[in-house]
């Protein structure tokens, strides 16, 4: 590596460059380790799926580290031991068949050790668990019917499920009711609130072009493609605020398609969504009530109708 | 000559006219040696290394602060599609193909490619890709990113006439790539000098003959791709709609099926390039030549086995994702291998450290950056965070440019003096290392932090949280002085086509048989092409050239010095 060459050479002009690459190396450096934990691992801290990521990349890193600086560090110290100097003879060797069948194995099994952690750690961040006995009272989930072999649900089969509609370039959140009208359902945008201590299922799903779900701390991206229907889970442990934002390119403004999740407490989950119901109620008395004045209208004479659709 | 007339009548040529040998430009434009072609490749390809240069940089700026309003989203989804498509459709892909359009003959022995006219049709449609593609400034560029799924690439929701250039340049490169495969599979199998057996072939021969078989099994799949995503934007079929019984999952798996065995196309030669240039600085043979060879071709195999592993977010079984995964990792192992190989070959050598050399080293210690987060993007669940975040910027980066790039310049400054007849001077050429070296680091290091803490790919603007405006700025800086580095390059090459030292046939004291001719090399390459006897022919020549004249000092000269140590 280039820090070898502080030392190759000594006229003037080359120290100089020697120095200037040294001092970027540090500069490197120092960045990386005035790192906190989370400036080198991914978010987490919302729940336990996300937090089992980030065990398995602080396992998989640790792993690289050693890799990385077993690598380095021979290619750093050949350069500086190998360098060209006056009476040095190149040994003429073409291979060592030994050592390369030993460091084949070895990148084998390193990647099989790897591969071992990530199937013992896969159920923790697949698996829905069971909501806790002071969450939000939950049904049954009905599996759906149409693409769902990898729908997750927990062990006990009750869970929060709330479909994800991705849309240029906002969320649609619906929150499915015992009755099969889905227009009764409650629904919100921009923002997803659920309540904690809760497995709450998503059902991921896109109605013009493919977006992502991600929000970090609540574990990994889910990709909603028109035609099919993506499943994650989490549960968030305290009331909190959680950002993230769509992950895949959907148009101009996909960097504007915010999605935010709000826990609170499960009480408090029921009162917000029992008033959402009662304003789906009320509007939904109102509209009857103007579709009853129109069709009453509508009786009186064709004519105005004529007239009315003209109207600005 | 006298006795002609005599008894029997002799066939003979005769000319009526001679017609003189096109000069100046016409020259150019009707040659079909491989040398100028390769050359108008390298010039053209590296043009368009600076535009998508120029397009990143302003990308760079829009970045540096957020809430930036530098650029407009339209732009800035116009400038990544530019961008990405650009350096891999006309910059990497080609540029391979214009060096082993030089080298490749020369390295075999050969007097030009299998099929020069085809060769020169491959350049030119390569060139009537790129203008199409770049035309689409003048109206709508395409704003869907070089991946263009569906259904953002539908007619409903780019109905501008961008994504028609991106399709016509797909098919154009697309043809000029395949025809160039073709070309240099038929000149590797048939061409080779006389006593270059399979074993004998230099690795970057090696890897041009890989680089052409994935070329050949890969573009078949996105010129098929694009011909129905053409069709679903103006004849009404329904292939990637799923309202129309389609599916626009069907569009990312043939993307991928060929996307990621571009990836190694990409990568291959310049893997070659390294392990040319290595043991000439190095003064040691290459370590483990078979393996590094087979290592080439394993990779290409499982190359065409691991496509969904940019799929994982997508709806997928859980025996889909761990297959790609498994298989994701199986290429960690020749890869590994061939770097394991090349430090070993500098181990016990007496290395030189030119210009190349340096390019050379540096690929490696960054390439390993891009191969160890390549594993961490292997492991599915850990990349459902990472993927479509700036941590696969970072690693495809660390691949493409620490990669690729670097190796790209490597050949520069080893094979100029070849081309020219004239050495680039190594004083700026160490200067370019170092700002390339230094600005590559800080621009894409800290990118892998950005992607960690959520900031997605692809986004005109981010809001200001945590520390994202400072790594962003970092990043930014950081592109500025890649730039530079670039740029010196640049200068280099003006400079020293003029007033670079001469350089003589073979200026390194190298292995392979392009260093036995005149720099530039005369059109016909050799007069006499002379018989291999082993991976490094020059070696031999040089030895043979010592035991003659019975002078015993230079390099390679002494015969096996390390035989007893």
């Amino acid at each position: 590596m280039p820090a070898a060459l502080a030392h190759a050479r000594s006229r003037p002009r080359r120290r100089v460059f020697a120095l200037t690459f040294a001092a970027a190396l540090v500069s490197l450096l120092a960045l990386a380790s005035g790192a906190s934990a989370d400036l080198l691992t991914p978010e987490s801290g919302g729940s336990s799926n996300a937090d089992s990521i980030d065990t398995l990349y602080k396992i998989v890193a640790a792993v690289a580290i050693v890799v990385f600086v077993g690598v380095e560090g021979v290619l750093i110290y050949s350069l500086i031991r190998f360098r060209v100097r006056k009476d040095a003879v190149p040994a003429q060797i073409r291979g060592n068949t030994k050592l390369e069948i030993g460091w084949t194995i070895g990148a084998s099994v390193v990647l099989v050790v790897l591969a071992i952690v990530t199937f013992v750690m896969l159920g923790d961040i697949r698996n829905a668990p069971n909501s806790d006995p002071d969450g939000f009272a939950t049904q049954k989930l009905e599996k759906v019917a149409s693409a769902s072999p990898y729908q997750t649900v927990p062990p006990n089969g009750k869970a929060l499920n709330i479909r994800v509609n991705g849309q240029q370039y906002i969320w649609r959140y619906t929150y499915p009711d015992k009755d099969d009208n889905e227009l009764n359902d409650v629904f919100n945008y921009k923002e997803l609130v659920v309540p904690t201590k809760t497995t709450v299922t998503l059902q991921i799903a896109a109605q013009d072009v493919a977006h992502s779900w991600w929000v970090p701390q609540l574990g990994g991206k889910f990709d909603a493609v028109p035609g099919h229907l993506n499943f994650t889970w989490f549960k968030i442990p305290k009331p909190g605020v959680f950002r993230g934002q769509c992950a895949e390119l959907c148009g101009r403004n996909h960097a504007d398609m915010i999605a935010t999740v709000r826990a609170v407490e499960p009480a408090q989950f029921k009162v917000w969504l029992e008033d959402k119901k009662g304003q789906i109620e009320a509007a939904n008395t109102l509209a009857q009530k103007r579709r009853l004045e129109e069709s009453e209208a509508d009786a009186e004479g064709t004519e105005d109708k004529g007239a009315g659709a003209e109207a600005p | 000559m006298a006795a002609v007339d005599t008894a029997v009548q002799v066939p003979e040529i005769t000319a009526h006219s001679v017609v003189p040998e096109p000069r100046g430009w016409v020259s150019w434009v009707t040659t079909t040696d491989h040398k100028r072609i390769g050359i108008l490749y390298l010039v053209t390809t590296f043009v368009f290394f600076i535009l998508g240069g120029v397009e990143a940089l302003l990308m760079r700026v829009q970045l540096g602060a957020p809430n930036n309003t530098f650029l407009d989203p339209q732009t800035y989804n116009a400038l990544f599609t530019l961008h990405g498509t650009t350096m891999i459709f006309l910059f990497v892909v080609p540029i391979m193909a214009g060096f082993a359009n030089y080298f490749l003959p020369l390295m075999i022995g050969a007097r030009d490619m299998a099929f020069p006219k085809l060769n020169a049709l491959s350049y030119w449609l390569l060139l009537m890709g790129g203008i199409v593609f770049y035309f689409s400034l003048f109206f709508s560029p395409p704003e869907a990113g070089w991946t263009s799924y569906a259904p953002l690439t539908s007619d409903a929701y780019s109905a501008n006439g961008g994504i028609d250039a991106w399709i016509f340049l797909i098919h154009l490169t697309g043809i000029s790539s395949l025809i160039g495969a073709v070309n240099f599979y038929a000149t590797i199998a048939n061409m080779r000098a006389p006593g270059m057996g399979w074993g004998r072939l230099p690795l970057f021969v090696w890897s041009v003959l890989v680089y052409a078989i994935l070329l050949i099994l890969a573009l078949p799949v996105i010129a098929g791709a694009v011909t129905l995503l053409l069709t679903d934007r103006h004849f009404g079929t329904g292939f990637f709609d799923q309202s129309a019984g389609g599916d626009p999952l069907l569009w990312q798996h043939l993307f991928w099926f060929f996307g990621h065995p571009e990836v190694y196309i990409m990568i291959l030669p310049g893997f070659g390039m390294i392990s040319e240039i290595l043991p000439v600085f190095a003064r040691k043979p290459i370590f483990g030549y078979k393996a590094i060879a087979a290592a080439t071709v394993v990779i290409a195999f499982l190359a065409l086995l691991v496509w969904a592993h940019h799929m994982f977010a997508t709806p997928s079984p859980t025996v889909v994702l761990v297959f790609f995964m498994i298989s994701s990792f199986l290429i960690a192992i020749p890869t590994g291998v061939k770097i394991f190989n090349w430090v070993a070959t500098l181990w016990r050598g007496t290395i030189e450290f030119t210009t190349a050399l340096l390019f050379c080293v540096g690929f490696i210690s960054v390439f390993l950056i891009g191969g160890i987060t390549g594993v961490f993007l292997a492991v599915f669940p850990v990349d459902w965070q990472l993927t479509d975040t700036y941590y696969v910027v970072a690693h495809l980066h660390y691949v493409l440019v620490g990669g690729s790039v670097f190796a790209i310049f490597a050949g520069i400054y080893y094979w100029f003096p070849k081309m020219t007849g004239r050495l680039l001077s190594e004083g700026l050429g160490k200067w370019s290392f170092a700002l390339m070296y230094i600005g590559f680091n800080v621009t894409f290091l800290i990118q892998h932090t950005i992607g960690l803490d959520g900031m997605p790919r692809r986004v005109y603007e981010y809001p200001d949280i945590g520390n994202l405006a400072l790594y962003n700025q970092i990043s930014t800086v950081g592109s500025f002085i890649l730039a530079a580095g670039v740029g010196m390059t640049v200068i280099n090459v003006m400079r020293s086509l003029k007033k670079g030292v001469k350089a003589g046939p073979d200026p390194w004291k190298a292995n392979t048989l392009e260093w036995f001719t005149q720099s530039p090399p005369p059109v016909n390459n050799f007069d006499v092409i002379p018989r291999v006897r082993s991976v490094e022919p020059m070696k031999d020549v040089r030895r043979q050239v010592a035991r003659q004249t019975e002078s015993d000092d230079g390099h390679g000269l002494s015969p096996q010095p390390a035989a007893k140590a």
